[in-house]
């Protein structure tokens, strides 16, 4: 395959994983202002944050108002991580990746382009947030769902699981990263509502909030809350669950082409830490140093990636 | 019954015959028509629309601002040709794509043809399309016009005329399958119907007749590519979709590099050879050490790996010579020099605005004749006499008069109609027909092609980036 093959699969898949993480985001930003007596819009920096882009924020508006974040995360241009900008830059990779993708894979990316690209045309009102975070959600499910259903499992497969997980380890690690003081055990009151709608708004941003209910307890707890999210390798946006398939991913491509890169010592090395440090000890070192060094990591993965498999 | 509105009185109707029957290709068709219900049509029509921009059948057109992708309307009327008619073009086809090959390795050669005083040598030697590295170098096979797209226009029953002969990188082909494909999707009944002959294996085909050229330095299976110069390019929906068809790597000029003697793409795995290469991208892009400097598209080093035999180019470089607009002209003369017989199909009456004495006719008729830039294309820089303004004439008349020898004149053919769907029913509009010819070892024309349609009533224009649009085109097996 051409290294530019691999590049544009590997971004395509990323920009299509962000902009759903975006949405995700989003509605648990919603769902936080719905929950509070008072509007308050330090919720909307920390969504910011955790998109990462406070910064360009502050470049393009003078004051922090919901209805302002709101846009800026969902259809403005000008942040190249808003949800219209990925599916933008996804299907802008796609098209230049055609021919390894089936038809159907190629359509769904089309489509879920042209759909929210007609949809967010316009400023959105509050009343038709439901449906857009649905309907993102929805078409890319249904990339998902084609990808999976009509792809070979071969290189192109492999480059494109890499991309989706590379990003969403790195988003997964980012949300914790935000709002990791909420999860000290020291600052913890435990039990106050205040935490609560912290904790679970966590939980809502990666589509776990359910789920934490059943593998662990009702109550949430920020230690049970850490470990579902770094190392629990059963739940599907964990960090632990991303590297195990990035590792098994790369594992494919090792033995397909005979060739071990540095990618393969790095994605081996973390899976390896992920497997064996338990949430305690990880807090103990400390969570933000710890999340700090991962995302450091999990882009310089990234990097080696690239340099191995001669995307440029 | 079914009928016509808003005839063009003076054109030949292909599907109607003037005391409104159908002509005997079009019989069949014409019954199925009459039986259908209008609103479920131009439902089906909406349909297709929606197909082509799911798919992202898209072409850009340069120089708009908010065009990066634009559909080309489809119309889904067919376009009928009878067995009869297609083996008398197919005939005219075949000898003419022969003739252009064989005036191609003379030019590069001995330029017999010169010599015999039947070519004015400064038409060819002061011609941009000539490469003078071309010269003593014979291409794999001695096939320089790998793919050609003949367009054709019809003014009457049995008046069929070359229009251009497309050497270089013809486009369109994409949209012949596509439309077929859709087609096929949306009607099937009518392929019961009517015994269409298949135009589907296009890209196998091609495959085929690209790996056939190899270089002879090629062990094994040829590993062939698709250039394009990009997503960008108005064309880059049908190199994909070639590409992907054929089952061969879409690649760009970063992509390639020259490497110990041959042409090389950077794969996941390293550097591996490419042995033919199917570029859609002008020769003065191709190589940058040769010819354009500034070409960020192409392969420095190609051209001395071509020369060294170690690649095949398909077109070969320098094709344009061939079907150069200032050259048309003279193909009656050409096809008849290398083939020795006279042409099967006519050539459109030309004059040559380089010779005093044309220019001079030229500027006296304008307002019957069609004025063509010699190295246009794509119904750029045209001027359409009989419909353009008197004030357009004129500022197209000085034009004319500042640079004769880039310009070459017509009469305004009364192009052949075919009707498209409206919301009244049917109407006719003008038609071209574009058949793509294969050519290796043999000459393969797929019984086919692309027929572009002007949408507006009257309009002769059919250039898709002056707003026409295409058909599915039927030759029927009889």
């Amino acid at each position: 395959m051409l290294g530019r093959t691999a590049n544009g699969l590997y971004w395509m898949f990323r920009y299509i994983e962000r902009a759903e993480n975006g949405a995700r985001l989003i509605d648990a930003g919603l769902r936080m202002s719905l929950t509070r007596s008072e509007a308050s819009e330090d919720d909307w920096d920390g969504v910011l944050q955790s998109a990462g882009v406070r910064e360009i924020y502050d470049e393009v508006h003078e004051k922090l108002t919901s209805i302002d974040a709101i846009d800026f995360l969902l259809r403005d241009r000008a942040n190249p991580s808003s949800v219209m900008s990925c599916i933008e830059a996804g299907r802008h990779n796609a098209r230049m990746v055609r021919t390894a993708l089936t038809r159907e894979t190629w359509e769904a990316t089309n489509e879920c382009y042209l759909e929210m690209k007609a949809m967010l045309s316009k400023k959105a009102r509050p009343a038709d947030m439901p449906e857009i975070i649905d309907t993102i959600k929805r078409r890319a499910g249904l990339i998902r769902g084609a990808f999976h259903g009509t792809m070979l499992r071969n290189e192109i497969f492999n480059f494109s699981r890499i991309g989706t997980f590379i990003e969403r380890a790195d988003n997964t690690a980012r949300i914790l990263d935000v709002k990791y003081y909420v999860l000290l055990p020291a600052v913890a009151a435990v039990g106050s509502s205040m935490d609560n709608v912290q904790w679970e708004s966590i939980l809502r941003s990666v589509s776990a909030h359910r789920a934490y209910g059943w593998v662990y307890d009702v109550e949430l707890r920020p230690a049970n809350i850490a470990d579902f999210l770094i190392s629990n390798g059963r739940m599907p946006r964990s960090l632990a669950y991303c590297y195990e398939k990035i590792a098994s991913n790369l594992g494919y491509l090792e033995r397909e082409y005979g060739e071990r890169h540095a990618a393969h010592e790095t994605a081996d090395r973390t899976l390896a830490s992920l497997r064996s440090q338990s949430i305690k000890e990880i807090m103990d070192q400390g969570l933000h140093e710890y999340l700090e060094e991962f995302i450091s990591h999990n882009n310089r993965l990234g990097q080696e990636i690239s340099d191995g498999y001669r995307f440029n | 019954m079914v009928k016509n509105k808003g005839t063009t009185p003076l054109a030949f109707d292909e599907m109607m015959n003037a005391d409104s029957s159908p002509r005997q290709p079009y019989s069949t068709y014409h019954d199925w028509y009459a039986s259908q219900d209008r609103n479920r049509l131009i439902a089906k029509s909406k349909e297709a629309e929606n197909i082509f921009r799911k798919t992202g059948i898209t072409f850009a057109v340069y120089g708009h601002a908010d065009s990066s992708e634009k559909l080309i309307p489809f119309d889904l009327i067919p376009r009928i040709i009878s067995g009869r008619e297609w083996r008398k073009l197919a005939q005219g086809i075949e000898q003419r794509v022969i003739a252009l090959n064989a005036f191609l390795d003379d030019i590069y050669h001995k330029q017999e043809i010169i010599r015999a005083g039947r070519i004015p040598r400064e038409l060819i030697e002061k011609n941009e399309a000539f490469l003078p590295q071309m010269i003593g170098f014979r291409p794999p096979g001695g096939v320089y016009t790998h793919i050609v797209g003949t367009d054709i226009v019809r003014t009457g029953e049995d008046q069929f005329y070359v229009l251009e002969d497309n050497a270089r990188t013809p486009s369109g082909v994409s949209y012949m399958l596509e439309n077929r494909e859709t087609m096929m999707q949306m009607f099937p009944e009518l392929f019961h119907q009517n015994r269409v002959r298949p135009v589907e294996n296009y890209p196998y085909l091609l495959r085929q007749s690209l790996s056939s050229l190899a270089p002879p330095g090629c062990s094994g299976k040829p590993r062939v590519a698709v250039l394009t110069p990009g997503i960008y390019n108005s064309a880059y929906y049908e190199h994909a979709f070639l590409a992907d068809q054929m089952g061969v790597e879409l690649v760009e000029g970063s992509d390639l590099r020259v490497i110990d003697g041959k042409v090389k793409m950077r794969t996941t795995r390293g550097y591996e050879a490419i042995d033919v290469l199917y570029r859609r991208v002008d020769d003065d892009f191709l190589d940058p050490l040769t010819f354009r400097p500034d070409s960020a598209l192409g392969i420095p080093g190609i051209m001395d790996v071509y020369r060294a035999g170690n690649i095949t180019i398909a077109n070969a470089p320098g094709t344009g010579i061939s079907d150069d607009k200032a050259i048309y002209s003279y193909m009656p003369e050409i096809v008849e020099f290398y083939t020795g017989r006279k042409p099967l199909l006519e050539n459109v009456p030309t004059w040559r605005c380089s010779e005093p004495q044309s220019l001079k006719y030229v500027l006296e008729h304008l307002e019957e004749l069609v004025v063509k830039e010699v190295h246009g294309s794509g119904g750029y820089g045209m001027l359409v006499g009989p419909t353009a303004t008197r004030k357009e004439r004129a500022v197209f008349a000085e034009k004319l008069k500042s640079r004769p020898t880039n310009y070459i004149a017509q009469p305004t053919l009364s192009l052949s109609t075919v009707p498209i769907l409206v919301n009244k029913g049917i109407a006719p509009r003008h038609v071209d027909l574009r058949p793509y010819v294969l050519v290796s070892d043999k000459v393969q024309i797929i019984p086919g092609g692309l027929t572009r349609v002007a949408l507006k009533a009257g309009s002769l224009v059919v250039n898709s980036s002056q707003g026409g649009g295409t058909k599915d085109t039927w030759v029927l097996e009889d």
